[in-house]
């Protein structure tokens, strides 16, 4: 693995008596996409600008390029390019916006207007350069912010939810937009989000911010397919979350009692170890009573549905069986297993989708 | 009504006359409140910033004092600048009192709080998240003031006006510190009160059109400024 690019060394920051951030180690590796996912609140956009030198942390210390940054923070700003939640354009046309870092950065004029050309042309702005940037929607006035940080030709691209704001259909052809830079450029980028699916998205790595404290770093598989602890598993969408046991263990294949039921999971624990049974809804497969059920799944429930709520493109179901359990399903197999309340289903899903985190019961 | 319209027709008979008294005592008004205008300007401003962007504590307490500054009494300013100017004062041997200079120190005392306080509100108006934003494009503390000021222009010009117009129309300090000397430290204003207690009403009217038409022709200037479209 490559030598970081920029190091968080035992950052703290504190307001008041409040501790607001607390990372004792965080790597940004060249090249790498680092999101940074959170509910909000979890101290996301602190991160961000103790990173990007506009806030200076309690204690600790920023390496960038395994140097420490001390003294004035300009010169180590100017390697760098921060693009916010709000577009926080400035009062004059696009290509003025695009070019003003470029201005106070003191590039010359002719490298200046090549770069303002190539980028407001990649984000799709070229058509805008003569607008004022008061007249822009969200859209484009947040892909004049991008342009406006790319164009700087940062070594770190730092984005604080820079589409939290803008209506689906943008959102989406800014993102592709952005992941193509993304994927041709291999800036280092940390980008910071409460929305799972983005940073699926963007992320090479997913570091998961809860309360001031990164409580995972690994890849998205990782943290979404293994989350470390039950807060981390419910914001990443991990919907089953119950209490367990392991009760017998049988090359790698565990027999967890929860309630009255067992299910068994795929695990490295021991024997007797108290766990929390996690399951994501779109690993659950649901059945007809009279269907044939899948014959690699390892686990088969009998269960009863509680509720029904269409949640986007499919359906949310509660079932019941013995314990609540959440599962998403098509619009169409709800059709054709014509499923209401209180209608009787199997719920099937494999050992290896069940993940076990260590729990000592409360 | 004959009383203002001879002051219009001698208004205009003394600008187009050349009378030299009159250039002498609007040069002097407009030497000594743009100075003070200027002065006021550069101290707001510092003022403003320092309160909207470093938000130290007491800073409620400060704007306090600064908007009530916006209500000093000009001639309770111009007794203290001139107990402190006085031969005896702390200030005394600087040997500034009845001079211009003494009065751009009363009138800039008088519009530093006004261009102070509506600085402050103006930057405070301002997105916060927008100086992070600067800052982050690679502003210096300079650089940032300054694109910062250019986006709050439209309210900073109105608080441009705002302190000019304390100043140029201020009379009790500048009489008081000044001295109301001819051919030094008189302005439009203290010669009006001087006309008018020499009872040459058709003077004094004639004075005050001209005061009025000088502030016009500036805060006209000042406004065509503020209104502009930001340059590309």
């Amino acid at each position: 693995m490559s030598d970081p690019l920029l190091q968080l060394e035992d950052i703290v920051v504190e307001r008041g008596r409040r501790r607001i951030l607390e990372v004792p180690s965080l790597d940004v590796l060249p090249n790498e996409v680092l999101a940074v996912v959170g509910p909000n609140g979890a101290g996301k956009s602190t991160l961000l600008r103790v990173i990007g030198q506009l806030e200076r942390p309690s204690r600790g210390k920023v390496l960038f390029g395994g140097l420490p940054i001390s003294g004035n923070p300009l010169p180590f700003r100017r390697r760098m390019a921060l693009v916010f939640q709000e577009p926080l354009l400035l009062d004059t046309s696009v290509e003025g916006n695009v070019r003003s870092g470029l201005s106070l950065r003191g590039v010359p004029a002719n490298e200046r207007q090549r770069r303002v050309e190539e980028w407001t042309a990649r984000f799709g702005i070229s058509r805008l350069r003569r607008r004022s940037a008061r007249t822009l929607s969200g859209g484009e006035a947040q892909r004049t912010s991008l342009a406006r940080a790319m164009v700087l030709e940062p070594e770190i691209l730092l984005l604080d939810e820079p589409f939290t704001s803008l209506d689906a259909p943008t959102r989406e052809s800014l993102i592709d937009d952005l992941d193509a830079v993304l994927t041709t450029k291999r800036v280092a980028t940390v980008f910071v989000t409460h929305d799972r699916t983005e940073a699926l998205r963007l992320g090479d790595r997913i570091a998961v911010l809860m309360g001031g404290n990164v409580r995972q770093l690994g890849t998205a598989a990782e943290v979404f397919s293994s989350p470390v602890d039950s807060e981390v598993a419910s914001f990443v969408g991990v919907e089953t979350i119950l209490p367990g046991r392991i009760r017998q263990l049988s090359a790698g294949l565990a027999s967890v009692a929860v309630g009255d039921n067992t299910i068994e999971a795929a695990t490295e624990l021991q024997s007797g170890a108290d766990v929390l049974v996690c399951l994501r809804p779109e690993d659950v497969i649901v059945s007809a009573l009279a269907d044939a059920l899948p014959m690699s799944a390892r686990n088969h429930l009998r269960a009863t549905v509680k509720r029904v709520r269409p949640s986007g493109p499919y359906v949310r179901l509660e079932l019941d069986a013995g314990f609540t359990l959440v599962a998403h399903i098509t619009k169409q197999s709800l059709e054709e297993l014509a499923l209401s309340p209180g209608s009787n289903a199997v719920a099937s899903f494999k050992a290896t989708a069940v993940h076990l985190i260590p729990h000592r019961p409360g | 009504m004959d009383l203002i319209w001879d002051g219009v027709t001698e208004a205009l008979r003394l600008i187009f006359s050349g009378d030299s008294y009159v250039y002498e005592v609007t040069f002097t008004s407009l030497l000594v409140s743009g100075s003070a205008t200027l002065i006021a300007l550069v101290l707001g401003l510092s003022i403003a910033s320092f309160l909207a962007f470093r938000a130290p504590p007491g800073r409620t307490l400060a704007l306090s004092a600064f908007n009530a500054g916006m209500a000093l009494p000009p001639v309770a300013v111009g007794l203290l600048v001139s107990i402190m100017l006085w031969r005896t004062g702390p200030l005394g041997q600087l040997h500034l009192l009845y001079s211009r200079t003494a009065i751009v120190i009363a009138q800039a005392v008088i519009a530093t709080p006004v261009v102070a306080a509506l600085s402050t509100a103006a930057l405070q108006g301002l997105n916060p998240n927008l100086r992070l934003q600067v800052l982050a494009l690679g502003a210096s503390r300079w650089q940032a003031a300054l694109l910062l000021f250019r986006e709050a222009r439209i309210s900073l010009l109105a608080a441009a006006m705002a302190g000019f117009g304390a100043a140029i129309s201020e009379v009790g300090a500048t009489i008081m510190v000044g001295g109301n000397i001819k051919g030094s430290t008189r302005t439009l204003t203290s010669a009006i009160v001087l006309e008018v207690g020499q009872g040459d009403f058709e003077t004094a009217i004639a004075l005050s059109f001209i005061l009025l038409g000088v502030i016009l022709v500036l805060v006209t200037l000042f406004t065509v400024l503020q209104q502009r479209r930001p340059p590309a």
